[in-house]
């Protein structure tokens, strides 16, 4: 019987309604007295030395506040980056000045050159064309291996060359892993690309700055997935604002998937004008605008091998990966191809030997850094393709294959850093079989056949990193901040409650989902339970939402500040009962004394707290009020089992999803609806990037891919319905909740079933010859394939 | 400037507008109704979808000052008379064919004008009808569960084939 509240309750969605009628609050939909607005000049080649903006004419144009270049941020500081990684060699990589408005230099399309403020946003748009630019265009840098060859041009000038930095993981294994190779009795290998993508959020993004002279505070209204974080790295590192002069503001943020976590130049700027022209300066950026300044995701170029013994065991990997860093480090870049890649290069598997070579490449492209996933769905993507290979080119069956080198026995301490609590990659794999009907599909693939369609099948397995992260880790591994989250519970008189979490939802429910936590913690309804997230003013410091992170770590902090809560209320309780503390008992919303027909209700308790007429106050100070920070001592490990099956039109090439099945294992789950609907959107993420999704340059660092004329985005009619199943459940061990995470699991789990299934419609039908074919499948490439 | 009036949501509004002011625009920024969105520059993303004249329309590609004298509904026109949510809308809830909220307003209105020309589509009418509404958190899996259970048809029997 499914629960009807509480943890594993299917609650609707109390945000819905507000965004079904056209009462969201987004930040475009704020609009205060006096503002300005701000349209940015951008520059239109991709290398060039800036010999002059002459905003002369711009200058008397209608409308015109005021214009800033470059010039004008001589004094302040640089965007700055939150990750350093140390190379293989023990050098810090390689990290160039990010500046707000262009400095004596381009470096990619999209590059904010100067920025007009003005009355409205058409003469703002008149103005900045006004502008007269003088630029001397040099030569683009953008594959990555030709950026990295001797000789070759520099995007800066100051840095040694293009190379961030050579990164080997874990160094000391190398000769092991060698040694590995050389005992083999077979080999695989892929070459593969990882394709460049475009977060797109539907909702783009927007800054309103604010300045108040009157006690000189500012606050920043931004789509931010992390309103502390742009607190920190903005107030600190780029505008010298102390962080309680600053407040920032992320309202209701329509989707973020990573593209929204980073501290962009555009809210800086925004914030430093509204003081500068001591009124509010608003920017929206258009999705035009969004394709050539949101940070990119993936980009990877990679050569994976595969060492087997002569019992088709796993006994070695050996990765050399180039990972596109675009013109500037954004805010974690160079953690996505290390630490959130590397460490996950096991899998699901017990392979001893793991050695991770990558190179970040500065090129003249927008700034690359994570996209839902972040690193792990590069590392399954590589992982479960040259896993397929090796079955075909051994004779064995795929999921075989991958069951033999199951790790089945938890902890399990990869050669790749981390430590998976627990898992049961048997019990998934078993759930996804019961769901596809394997043997069935011989008749399905006869039926397509006759319909003139090439049928496949592909499955893979993934594993992620969630819950990120541990703060002592992930000092060591370079971060420039902790990855804890806070929780602040307030209760009144009246016995309601206020969560204030440093998580922020962008469309992941937690308005719903943390209510349902405490609600059930104490046993009261979920409506008396109001969460309160995304505004520096209220609620404490808090390190956002990303890397399926919020409910076990976020909402770990819930449960720590609701824990407190009640040990308090208890004491009160047993004041009120006349009774000991520890006979106090909670059960839906009452209290009462173990043995006896005592009790007090919740709202008796809360109420004695704020009118403390009869009151322990020797013991315990009135009112009812906590707080917590959970810094967790591992990531949590999501994983799970996933199958495609395809049809090909062999003389077109188009790919259709035929059917897409997921069993995931993400831990407890607290609201079901909600979790099935992340994975729905992940599994359309993955498919996407396997099917239909490119950012595509040219060879002068022009973007090809700049709207949604020419970016592919899935539409409905791409999408099957999908098959999801989460009741394989190992909960995580390491925190209060059991619970593991599960934004990210359909974009990490989905790219290589989809490409496992179309090399096998291939295969089957003939083609022998394709082992595998670059992502996006367009119906180009696979017809292209099918002809080689 | 030119005054235009219309009728939005029942409720006569005027207001002065340039040549190139678009529809989103003077509802957005004139009227402050910012329940429509939008989400592109390429009339491609569909959520700033409204009705004009019973009929969808992208108010990113309608010039507000075409729009003399027209009926125009929007999203915070699509609730009951009591304020409970209209029957699309409940759909939407109950089937969580929703994440962010975004791309929501032009789905709500594309769906109720899909229902209005086929009051029972098939699941394949619906995903093509959606072609211009692009949602970047469901999948559409739900978002199409939704409209099919709006329409009155047995949802289970959708997500089961």
């Amino acid at each position: 019987m499914p629960k009807d509240h509480g943890i594993g309750a299917s609650s609707k969605r109390r945000e819905d309604v507000r965004f079904l009628t056209g009462q969201g609050r987004y930040t475009d939909d704020i609009n205060l007295q006096g503002q300005a607005y701000v349209h940015f000049l951008r520059s239109d080649v991709a290398h060039g030395v800036l010999r002059s903006v002459d905003t002369s004419a711009a200058a008397e144009m209608p409308g015109v506040v005021r214009i800033f270049t470059g010039t004008d941020f001589e004094g302040v500081g640089g965007v700055p980056c939150g990750w350093q990684v140390t190379d293989r060699h023990g050098e810090p990589m390689q990290e160039p000045a990010h500046p707000i408005l262009a400095q004596g230099k381009v470096r990619y399309v999209g590059d904010a050159i100067a920025a007009v403020v003005a009355e409205t946003k058409e003469q703002a748009r008149n103005a900045a064309e006004a502008i007269e630019l003088d630029i001397e265009e040099l030569p683009a840098v953008v594959d990555m291996k030709t950026a990295v060859q001797e000789g070759a041009t520099k995007v800066h000038d100051d840095l040694t060359s293009n190379l961030c930095y050579d990164w080997g993981f874990v160094e000391e294994n190398k000769p092991a892993v060698d040694a590995a190779f050389e005992a083999a009795a077979h080999v695989t290998t892929l070459e593969l690309v990882n394709n460049r993508l475009s977060p797109n959020p539907m909702e783009p993004r927007v800054a309103v700055g604010d300045y108040n002279p009157g006690t000189d505070d500012s606050t920043l209204y931004t789509t931010s997935q992390n309103p502390h974080v742009i607190r920190l790295l903005m107030g600190a590192f780029v505008l010298g604002i102390p962080e309680h002069k600053l407040r920032v503001v992320a309202p209701d943020v329509g989707g973020g998937f990573g593209s929204k976590i980073f501290h962009y130049v555009e809210e800086a700027f925004c914030t430093f004008a509204a003081k500068a022209c001591r009124r509010p300066v608003k920017w929206t950026s258009s999705r035009s605008e969004a394709f050539i300044t949101d940070a990119h995701g993936r980009d990877h170029v990679t050569k994976i091998e595969l060492a087997l013994d002569a019992d088709n065991n796993f006994t070695g990997i050996r990765t050399d990966t180039y990972a596109n860093m675009g013109a500037y480090l954004s805010t974690f870049a160079p953690s996505v191809p290390t630490w959130l890649h590397g460490t996950l290069m096991a899998g699901n598997y017990k392979t001893p030997n793991i050695y991770v070579n990558v190179k970040a490449v500065f090129t003249n492209t927008v700034p690359v850094d994570a996209y839902r996933g972040a690193g792990r769905p590069e590392a399954t993507f590589q992982l479960e393709r040259v896993i397929d290979k090796a079955a075909r080119e051994l004779g064995v069956d795929p999921i075989e294959l991958r069951r033999q080198n199951f790790i089945t026995e938890f902890p399990y301490a990869t050669p790749v850093a981390v430590e998976y609590d627990t898992g049961d990659y048997e019990g998934t794999m078993t759930k996804l079989l019961e769901m596809i009907d394997r043997d069935g599909f011989e008749g399905r693939r006869a039926e397509s056949e006759k319909n003139g369609k090439l049928r496949g099948i592909g499955v893979n397995c993934y594993i992620e990193a969630c819950g990120i992260a541990p703060s002592a880790l992930v000092g060591q591994l370079g971060a420039r901040a902790g990855l804890y989250e806070s929780a602040t519970v307030r209760v009144n008189a009246t016995g309601g409650l206020v969560v204030m979490t440093g998580s922020h939802s962008h469309g992941q429910g937690h308005e719903t989902s943390f209510a349902q936590v405490v609600a059930d913690m104490i046993g009261i309804a979920e409506d008396q339970v109001e969460i309160v997230h995304g505004d520096t003013a209220n609620t404490p410091m808090g390190m956002g939402t990303y890397g399926s992170r919020s409910i076990a770590v976020g909402g770990s902090a819930m449960v720590r500040a609701t824990e407190k809560i009640i040990a308090k209320a208890k004491k009160i309780a047993a004041h009120l009962m006349e009774a000991s503390e520890g006979d106090i008992e909670l059960k839906d919303g009452q209290f009462s004394v173990a043995g006896t027909d005592k009790s007090v209700a919740w709202g008796d308790v809360t109420l004695a707290a704020y009118v403390p007429h009869n009151y322990p106050l020797e013991e315990i100070e009135p009112g009812l009020e906590e707080t917590a920070f959970y810094d967790p001592n591992n990531f949590t490990y999501p994983a799970g089992a996933y199958a495609c099956e395809v049809e090909v039109d062999p003389d077109t090439g188009k790919v259709e999803i035929m059917s897409f099945a997921a069993a995931d294992d993400f831990g407890n789950v607290i609201n079901p609806m909600i979790v099935e609907g992340q994975v729905h959107g992940g599994l359309a993420q993955g498919i996407g990037q396997a099917l239909l999704e490119n950012v595509s340059y040219d060879e002068n660092g022009q973007l090809l891919s700049a709207s949604y004329m020419d970016y592919t985005m899935p539409r409905a009619g791409d999408m099957p319905m999908f098959q999801v199943d989460h009741s394989s459940q190992t909960p995580c061990t390491h925190n209060p909740l059991g619970v593991k995470g599960c934004g990210e699991a359909g974009a990490i789990g989905s790219p290589p079933s989809v490409v496992n299934a179309v090399v096998d419609a291939l295969q089957r039908a003939g083609h022998t010859n394709v082992t595998h074919i670059d992502m996006p499948l367009t119906p180009a490439r696979v017809w292209a394939a099918m002809q080689g | 400037m030119t005054q235009v009036t219309m009728t939005v949501n029942g409720k006569a509004v005027s207001g002065d507008v340039e040549g190139r002011t678009l529809l989103s625009d003077f509802l957005r920024d004139g009227l402050r109704m910012t329940g429509t969105h939008v989400g592109c520059d390429t009339s491609q993303c569909g959520a700033c979808v409204v009705h004009v004249n019973g009929e969808a329309v992208k108010s990113c590609t309608a010039l507000a000052l075409d729009l003399e004298g027209a009926e125009v509904r929007t999203i915070e026109g699509m609730a009951n008379a009591d304020g409970s949510l209209g029957t699309i809308q409940q759909a939407f809830q109950d089937y969580h064919g929703l994440q962010c909220g975004f791309c929501t307003p032009g789905m709500v209105m594309s769906a109720a004008a899909l229902l209005k020309d086929n009051p029972t589509p098939t699941e394949q009418e619906v995903r093509e009808y959606l072609e211009g509404n692009i949602c970047r958190c469901t999948g559409y899996h739900n978002i199409v569960k939704a409209i099919m259970a709006a329409s009155g048809q047995d949802v289970a029997a959708v997500a089961a084939e």
